[in-house]
């Protein structure tokens, strides 16, 4: 038996499938959100986006191959340096980066562009995997705790200052991770919280109400727990830091976000505060989702997205196209594929005896399903516009690599994960 | 040892992919105002103009068409570092001019940054040549077409009227909602009377928009447009080569010609003095000449043939004279000695007979007619009597289309005046009144007004001995259509057509031998008028003059009118009888007349 059919063998063709069925429909849907049929267009143009898509779908296959080939235990043992070279560039492009819409994410060489924040997925996930996979490890250990989250916070702050606050978002859904490996839930609860009552203080005006809404879950929750006093002070330490959200929001709305972030965050509470101005984006993207009806307008049918309603039509707001050319039927669909595939890599990550490769397969996981919801969600009016593609879907090299290797290093690992002894 | 926490990551997992698919299904399948609002989005009306009907004469030649305009447009995101000073130079304005002009379009409603935006209106056909060839190095800006109307040649401008801007108050009024802000309409003239006509049907085009405003197709291929129907050509029933020797005529004049055509009531000129060049009323100075030509004192805009109302004078007594014959109360031996009482008379014998009567112009002859045809002792009281004397007057001489509009197809035609009893009862309070209270009327003079479309009319009658068509302008809706139905329908007079005889030989005898007899002869078409001098104190009379000809079977009947010119057998018979040899013969044979005519020394 070569080691060719091993993989191919033990290769988890499913996913496959559907990397590749998400794809497609993610090329279709970027031909058709900027057809223009007054002319006459080729999907397959290379001065279209749909052809480079094209390129970037058929550069990733070469490397697939690349990750399928080299020696799956290259990225447990260069995991830490994969990482470093990874920060290095994020500091390097903070420095000479190019600035594109006010934020300096971008390397350019010559006709290629590469936005390393995208490459910095999938190097904190082996870097977060290869440091609790190490023997020893304790999530409940202070000092371990500090690190995971420096090595989660590094990149995170990096691409903050780099002024793309969108994609440093992300690095929060890794505390999911974390939870799986045994982060006690009061901290996934008060962020949930924090994040609930970030929104509620933008919403009720009156601040006395909140606190009191705080005051009385917090009474309630500790005389559920009387007898355990240190589920007490938890509780009221989760209070006071609930607490010092909302005294904190006036200062991250008009000090730490840019005026464009604020605006969104207003729109998201209020589209029609402002339709035509910050709201815009919001209002028409729901527009072109909702006049899609139950079946849609048909491919190349739709209006809204290619005549430059819905701004970003084939990158953020990707899932307008959907919506508007293939209803709700095809919405639906799309859906379910992003939910098989992530509900697939938690399946595929359970299965692993290594736990290096079951961190790692469940920050694929999340970082999938956090591009998936926040994505769809703002697109429907659920939650702010946060500039995050879709994965696999929008249109981008950089990060249809970002994803792909992420993918694939996943499967990779699985593959090999008969050979891999229990530590 | 926390795999279990796996299913929490799951259930978060489904309930987000719930959420969406349910928040979705409200949008999509749930709420159908998404969907109008994305066609409101990108469909966009677009309407098309229909192109207006032309006007042709009797004889197939056009009188009023369409003309292209060109109008400079201004796209502000288009246009690229503007040499303002070149700019200006092209196109002959000054650079404040400039400034102005285009802060004055940004403060319109409708400007737009990204579409054409108009800056200069109708720019002439010199500058447009002139201009074109320089505008590929101004980006932004260009020229849109539009069409105005236009005149093949400087006449008749308060018949046909003119087309302008649609008024705020007639825009309230147009409750069927066809008019939009800034469409043209036909304001005066046929342009207004037949404006449903000839304004056609618009049509509407769906067009797809981007979000810039930019035409991207049509929608659904066109399948909900409708196409612009053009309005119907109008074939008038004006003799233009007639109608400007009649304008020609009346130049420096005040006053008016009407000329009929008896048989069908076809209007062959009509002429009201002083008039204006309809072409000023289309152009770029629209507004300017419009304020300058309603405003000035000679009221060019007035439409004297339908609206000027004078008292009928001599001409008045043909009409007494038929109602008379028609009761038996007379006939054409009829002698009444000329006494002088009540009222004085030009000089002439004795006494008339009814011709001599109606040829010299009698008035004491007319003043018994009259009290004849009132008083005939129907009642005791000499009161009542004339009452219902008055009456039957009244109703014969309605029948004779005065007192009331003709119905011509030309809008403002005023009614004129027959006076009835119970106008003199308001005139007189109430108060009693008999025949020697209201005998002036008898000769054309007192409370009776008419109009001179209305004369013309009477002519025309006399010359068909008892009826006529309601004069009108259009022959033809469309290229081989009908007059409008209220056209074709004959109207008799009260009186008996035996009885015109005499009203047509005292008619032929007044240009034979009477008052006509030295400006009306023609030599070979023997022509029947009469003279009226109808008293306009302080100012001299005006000089009036119906005719038609030939006598028998007769092409043309005229009335003219001319303002402050004196006797009627000077100035107004003279145009009659050039306007009559003009249509018939084609040019004058008596260069004298005419010369008579263009110098206008009619006081002497």
């Amino acid at each position: 038996m070569t080691r060719a059919d091993n993989i191919s063998g033990n290769l988890d063709w499913l996913t496959v499938l559907l990397f590749f069925l998400i794809a497609l429909l993610g090329w279709l849907n970027i031909f058709a959100a900027v057809y223009d049929d007054t002319t006459y267009q080729n999907i397959f143009d290379l001065s279209l986006n749909s052809g480079k898509q094209l390129i970037f779908i058929g550069a990733s296959v070469l490397l697939i191959i690349i990750i399928m080939v080299m020696d799956f235990r290259f990225y447990d043992t260069f995991a830490y340096i994969i990482y470093g070279v990874i920060i290095f560039l994020l500091i390097v492009v903070l420095l000479f980066g190019r600035e594109v819409a006010g934020s300096r994410s971008w390397f350019e060489l010559g006709p290629f562009r590469l936005q390393p924040s995208e490459l910095a997925k999938f190097a904190t996930g082996l870097a977060l995997a290869k440091y609790i996979g190490t023997s020893g490890f304790r999530m409940d250990k202070v000092m371990d705790q500090v690190v995971t989250f420096a090595i989660i916070g590094l990149p995170a702050v990096l691409i903050v200052l780099q002024g793309d606050a969108g994609t440093a978002i992300v690095y929060a859904v890794l505390l999911l991770v974390l939870f799986r490996e045994g982060l006690s839930p009061v901290l996934l609860i008060v962020g949930a919280f924090s994040a609930i009552i970030f929104v509620l203080t933008l919403l009720v005006e009156n601040h006395v109400y909140l606190y009191m809404g705080i005051l009385s879950a917090a009474t309630l929750a500790i005389f559920f727990n009387k007898k355990r006093i240190k589920r007490i002070v938890f509780i009221i330490a989760g209070a006071l830091v609930v607490s010092g959200v909302i005294r904190s929001v006036d200062y991250v709305i008009n000090d730490v976000l840019k005026p464009h972030q604020q605006n969104r965050i207003k729109a998201f509470i209020n589209p029609d505060s402002d339709p035509l101005g910050f709201g815009w984006n919001v209002t028409q993207s729901k527009i072109a989702i909702g006049s899609g009806g139950p079946w849609g307008k048909g491919f190349l049918k739709g209006t809204q997205t290619k005549f430059d309603f819905v701004p970003e039509q084939s990158t953020d707001f990707i899932f307008c196209t959907i919506g508007e050319e293939h209803g709700w039927i095809g919405s639906f669909i799309t859906i379910m594929l992003f939910v098989v595939l992530i509900l697939r890599l938690i399946f595929l990550a359970e299965r692993q005896k290594w736990r290096f490769a079951r961190v790692y397969g469940y920050t694929v996981a999340c970082i999938f399903f956090f591009h998936f919801a926040i994505n769809i969600g703002m697109t429907i009016g659920l939650f702010p516009v946060i500039g995050i593609p879709l994965p696999l879907f929008s249109y981008g090299g950089s990060s249809f690599f970002g994803f792909t290797l992420l993918l694939f290093i996943f499967l990779k690992l699985d593959a090999h994960r008969t050979q891999v002894l229990v530590h | 040892m926390n795999e279990s926490r796996k299913y929490i990551i799951q259930l978060i997992v489904v309930s987000v992919a719930i959420l969406f698919l349910g928040k979705l299904f409200s949008i999509q399948v749930l709420d159908g105002t998404y969907a109008e609002a994305a066609s409101s989005n990108v469909i966009h009306s677009v309407v098309e103009y229909p192109y207006r009907g032309l006007i042709y004469d009797r004889n197939g030649k056009l009188l009023v068409y369409n003309t292209p305009q060109f109008d400079l447009t201004v796209t502000p995101k288009e246009v690229i570092s503007l040499d303002t000073l070149k700019f200006c130079e092209l196109f002959e304005i000054t650079k404040d001019e400039f400034k102005e002009s285009y802060q004055s379009i940004r403060r319109k409603k409708g400007f737009s940054y990204v579409r054409p935006n108009v800056l200069i209106k109708q720019l002439s056909e010199r500058d447009l040549a002139r201009v074109q060839d320089f505008l590929v190095d101004f980006p932004g800006f260009g020229i849109q077409v539009r069409t105005t109307r236009a005149y093949t040649s400087p006449v008749m401008a308060n018949a046909l009227g003119y087309v302008s801007e649609i008024s705020a108050r007639r825009l309230s009024l147009d409750t069927l909602r066809y008019y939009h802000q800034g469409d043209y309409i036909g304001q005066s003239g046929i342009e207004a009377y037949y404006e449903e006509q000839l304004r056609g049907k618009r049509g509407v085009k769906r067009v797809l928009k981007n979000v810039r405003g930019i035409e991207k197709g049509s929608f659904e291929n066109g399948k909900y447009d409708t196409l612009a129907v053009p309005g119907q050509n109008l074939i008038s029933t004006i003799d233009i080569e007639l109608q400007k020797y009649g304008e020609y005529l009346l130049e420096n004049k005040s006053g008016s010609i009407v000329a009929i055509e008896p048989s069908s009531g076809e209007i062959l000129s009509i002429v009201s003095g002083p008039s204006y060049d309809p072409n000023l009323l289309t152009g770029r100075n629209y507004s300017e000449n419009f304020s300058r030509i309603s405003s000035d004192t000679l009221k060019p805009l007035f439409n004297r043939p339908l609206m000027a109302q004078y008292r009928p004078g001599s001409i008045f007594k043909i009409i007494q004279s038929l109602v008379a014959l028609n009761e038996g109360i007379i006939n054409r031996n009829t002698y009444i000695p000329c006494v002088m009482v009540p009222m004085k008379c030009h000089y002439h014998g004795p006494g008339e007979t009814l011709v001599g009567a109606i040829t010299n112009s009698c008035n004491p002859y007319f003043y018994n007619v009259m009290k004849r045809v009132v008083n005939r002792g129907a009642s005791e009281d000499p009161y009542e009597d004339t009452r219902i004397g008055l009456i039957k007057w009244h109703e014969y001489v309605g029948s004779f289309g005065l007192g009331s509009r003709l119905g011509i197809d030309l809008p403002n035609e005023k009614s004129g005046l027959v006076p009835s009893t119970a106008y003199y009862d308001r005139a007189y309070n109430n108060r009693p009144w008999k025949y020697s209270n209201i005998y002036s009327i008898a000769i054309g003079e007192g409370e009776n007004l008419v109009v001179p479309l209305q004369m013309a009319n009477f002519a025309a009658i006399v010359a068909n001995r008892g009826y006529y068509y309601p004069p009108h302008l259009v022959k033809s809706v469309g290229q081989t259509g009908e007059p409008l139905p209220q056209y074709k329908e004959k109207h008799y007079t009260m009186v008996a057509p035996e009885h015109f005889d005499i009203a047509v030989e005292a008619m032929a005898e007044v240009v034979r031998s009477g008052t006509g007899q030295y400006r009306a002869k023609l030599r070979d078409i023997e022509v029947c008028g009469k003279t009226g001098t109808v008293q306009n104190d302080p100012l001299p009379d005006h000089s009036v003059f119906i005719a038609f000809a030939p006598k028998d079977n007769p092409k043309i009947a005229v009335s003219v009118y001319v303002e402050d010119a004196g006797q009627g057998a000077r100035a107004a018979a003279s145009i009659a009888s050039l306007m009559i040899e003009k249509y018939l013969i084609g040019e004058t044979q008596r260069p004298n007349i005419e010369e008579f005519v263009k110098r206008g020394e009619f006081l002497y």
